[in-house]
């Protein structure tokens, strides 16, 4: 002991001492990591797998190439400035020819029939037609007699641009763009290119909605922050009662209070105050009460917390200064109240992002939000590169979104923060 | 009350038959008439729950009085909100907005109140000055040692100029050293800018270092208004002599009252002669007060007379670097405490007889405890 001590400030020793210092912190992480190890397994199995598997099929494009491989391996070199030659024509005849013996025409005809309209029936019409191999030299002409459409650049660009293995084609769908013929990225036409608005849609919905959470949710937040705690924590308890309902039925109540022989409608029309009733509910109108209903406690909370920390003492002592009620509240609290104020926001919109039930019972079909469509080509069209590719980039909007966040936060961190 | 008071300047603040009670039932101040001078350092001192802080909240405008009405420079100010009252104040935990820099935090009565912004650079760099740390302006209050964040408090509740300043324990927070070295650095500022100051303690060593007038508070009743010196030699009665310096009590029931004078048999036997002060008569009990070092011991045997003659028996001593304590049972009381010289203790042995003596003036005659 009293050796190590001595040499303690010896060079020669100091090494020693810094590889125990790391031994010693590494056994403390080792314990700490296998402390966390289960929720890390639990979620990497059912989080980070799914969604990096859901991730991949937005760009991932096998179908085709399993196929028709040899059509996707004679059009590799292929220059697409004139239509292919004979070469790829007989691989295409002899692919199909296999394809309707396994049965497997129809996923390569789904696929192709995303890209192009109208490229099933010209697969299916083919392979139909297509009795037997056509004569060596002749599958140009045979195939281009089953159906003109092999007579067309745009039909087998469309196979290139379908044989993967990866693809751009569904996130440039996402953001309705496409490839014409000669591959250049252009604007999908008109009748396809709804995505952008839906995006516009989704993000202005999800803004109000913060909006209406942050001006009704502060005097809330701020009477539970300064009322003595008896009553407070009774208000806390109305504040999270909605949560100890499901989703559902608290969305179903809203149908029944806003629907055309509803409760408010009644109600209003008893009073005299109108003679038909509102349209309230299945509009924008109903999506943003039933959301801002639901989505309020998640601004609530953590606006009365940064609240709660604020000392009286400051607006006793702004008032001492001289400044009077409206100004020491301008100028005092809601400053300090601004970490609050962003994490709830925060926290709303992007809750209110991925919003799927609430919007689909209240809605109408012009307040469908993302969600709907990545739900819609999920279950019902079963085109999850499509799904995936939307959900792509929702979640990038949303963690660019967070980041950004991030960075105000730190910056009032840096200047203050919540010290005190 | 008031004992020499040589010129005297008018009253800034005036609080008439001022009554409160929160509840209804209890008032925490009740009636209160007191006068506070322009320029003059007054300390509200009394134990908590004595009325103190809520006077002074009272006055800075965040309680409403339920009766009476309180006075500023002659205006009545009972309904007035806190902003317009013109008064600075410094809280116990500073209350510095977070949010804001120093030179923001003391810019900030100045902003309110709509100067112009070169007036405002120029007031804050000097408030800056003269709390000495013009290199921190741009700190924030969280980066800030107590001591420092004080000062600023201090510094922003001065800057606006108000007619009267009010303290609400500013150094409760701080350590011994930094508290002692902050009573002074506020008492300097008191009399370089000549402002009124109305300071709330609990910590009588800080009323006495500081005041100009204390008025010992308790039971929501102002119990003596006086200068510093007169509260520790006049008491009037035995809350003001215990609440103020270290004080040794010994009852008793007063036998004759001869004008300033009384004799008073002491419970435990023998009787004392005493300066009457607060006593209703011949047969009323009363409690003696004499201050530890106003109390001399005899050595037992040596033979002086005197007129307190008291027999005691040596309990403890301790030792305090500057001085020495002896505690003694003197008449029932274990506790009689008797301030000495440093080493004076030494002669004194444990449970050795002894005898103390006091001089009549020097012993007060008070109300029973």
């Amino acid at each position: 002991m009293t050796d190590a001590l001595l040499t303690g400030g010896n060079a020669s020793t100091e090494v020693p001492l810094k590889r125990r210092l790391r031994r010693a912190e590494r056994t403390r992480q080792v314990k700490a990591l296998a402390l966390v190890l289960p929720l890390l397994v639990f979620l990497l199995f059912t989080f980070a797998g799914p969604i990096a598997g859901m991730l991949w099929r937005a760009v991932d494009d096998r179908e085709v190439r399993q196929v028709l491989p040899q059509t996707v391996a004679a059009l590799a070199d292929w220059d697409g400035k004139d239509l292919p030659d004979e070469k790829a024509y007989a691989a295409l005849a002899s692919d199909i020819v296999a394809a309707r013996a396994s049965g497997t025409i129809a996923i390569a005809a789904k696929r192709l029939n995303y890209a192009l309209n109208g490229f099933r029936t010209i697969l299916t019409s083919t392979a139909r037609n297509l009795k037997t191999m056509p004569e060596p030299g002749a599958a140009k002409e045979t195939l281009g007699k089953i159906n003109a459409a092999w007579r067309e650049r745009a039909t087998w660009t469309t196979i290139r641009d379908a044989s993967g293995p990866i693809t751009g084609f569904y996130l440039l769908a996402a953001l309705d763009l496409v490839r014409n013929v000669d591959g250049a990225i252009v604007a999908a036409p008109p009748d396809q290119a709804i995505y952008r608005s839906l995006f516009t849609r989704t993000f202005i919905i999800s803004l109000s909605v913060t909006a209406l959470c942050l001006i009704l949710g502060f005097p809330v937040a701020y009477l539970l922050a300064t009322l003595p705690p008896g009553r407070s924590n009774l208000l806390m308890i109305f504040v999270l009662l909605p949560f100890w309902t499901s989703l559902l039925v608290r969305t179903c109540a809203w149908i029944v209070l806003l629907q055309s022989k509803g409760v408010v409608n009644d109600s209003l029309h008893w009073l005299g105050i109108i003679d038909e009733p509102l349209r309230l509910i299945y509009n924008r109108f109903g999506v943003c009460v039933a959301m801002t209903h639901v989505l309020l406690p998640f601004m609530i909370l953590p606006l009365y917390s940064s609240m709660k920390a604020i000392s009286p003492a400051y607006m006793r002592a702004a008032a001492s200064l001289g400044a009077p009620p409206f100004t020491a509240f301008l100028r005092i609290y809601l400053p300090q109240t601004l970490p609050g104020i962003g994490a709830g926001s925060l926290l709303v919109f992007i809750l209110a992002l991925g919003y799927y039930i609430t919007p689909a019972l209240v809605g109408g079909a012009a307040d469908q939000m993302i969600s709907y469509f990545i739900a819609l080509y999920t279950t019902e069209t079963a085109n999850w590169g499509l799904a995936s590719a939307l959900g792509a980039v929702l979640l990038l909007a949303t963690i660019l979104l967070a980041l950004v966040y991030g960075k105000l936060v730190q910056g009032q961190q840096v200047t203050g923060g919540m010290k005190n | 009350m008031e004992a020499g008071m040589v010129t005297p300047a008018p009253a800034l603040v005036r609080f008439s038959g001022i009554q409160k009670t929160y509840d209804g039932e209890h008032l925490v101040v009740k009636n209160l008439d007191l006068d506070i001078r322009k320029g003059e350092f007054i300390t509200l001192l009394g134990p908590s729950g004595s009325g103190k802080t809520t006077t002074l909240m009272m006055l800075a405008g965040f309680e409403v009085p339920t009766h009476g009405e309180i006075y500023l420079s002659g205006r009545p100010i009972k309904n007035m909100p806190p902003h317009k009252r013109d008064i600075g104040m410094v809280f116990q935990n500073y209350a510095l907005f977070p949010h804001l820099t120093i030179a923001e935090n003391i810019a900030f009565p100045l902003s309110v109140r709509k100067t112009n912004k070169a007036d405002v650079e120029e007031r804050v760099g000097s408030a800056l000055r003269m709390i000495k740390m013009e290199t921190l302006a741009h700190r924030r209050p969280g980066q800030l040692s107590g001591g420092q964040q004080q000062r600023v408090a201090l510094a922003r509740a001065l800057v606006f100029n108000p007619q009267l300043v009010l303290m609400d324990e500013p150094l409760g927070a701080l350590d011994k050293r930094l508290r002692e070295q902050m009573q002074l650095e506020i008492k300097q500022l008191h009399e370089t800018m000549g402002i009124t100051v109305v300071y709330v303690t609990h910590d009588q060593s800080e009323a006495l270092t500081m005041s100009d007038r204390i008025a010992v508070f308790n039971d929501g009743i102002v119990q003596q208004i006086d200068k510093p010196d007169a509260l520790y030699e006049h008491p009037v009665n035995s809350f003001v002599a215990h609440f103020i310096g270290e004080n040794n009590v010994l009852a008793g029931t007063v036998e004759t009252v001869d004008k300033d004078y009384c004799r008073v048999a002491l419970a435990a036997g023998g009787t004392v002669t005493a300066r009457a002060i607060n006593i209703s008569g011949a047969g009323a009990s009363t409690s003696l007060s004499v201050r530890p070092e106003r109390i001399t011991i005899i050595p037992d045997g040596s033979s002086s007379d005197g007129p307190n003659r008291l027999p005691a028996k040596v309990q403890n001593t301790i030792y305090l670097g500057d001085h020495a304590l002896a505690v003694l049972d003197v008449s029932g009381n274990a506790e009689f405490m008797v301030k000495l010289q440093p080493g004076a203790h030494d002669s004194l042995t444990h449970g050795a007889n002894v005898f103390v003596t006091f001089r009549p003036e020097d012993c007060l005659a008070l109300d029973p405890v």
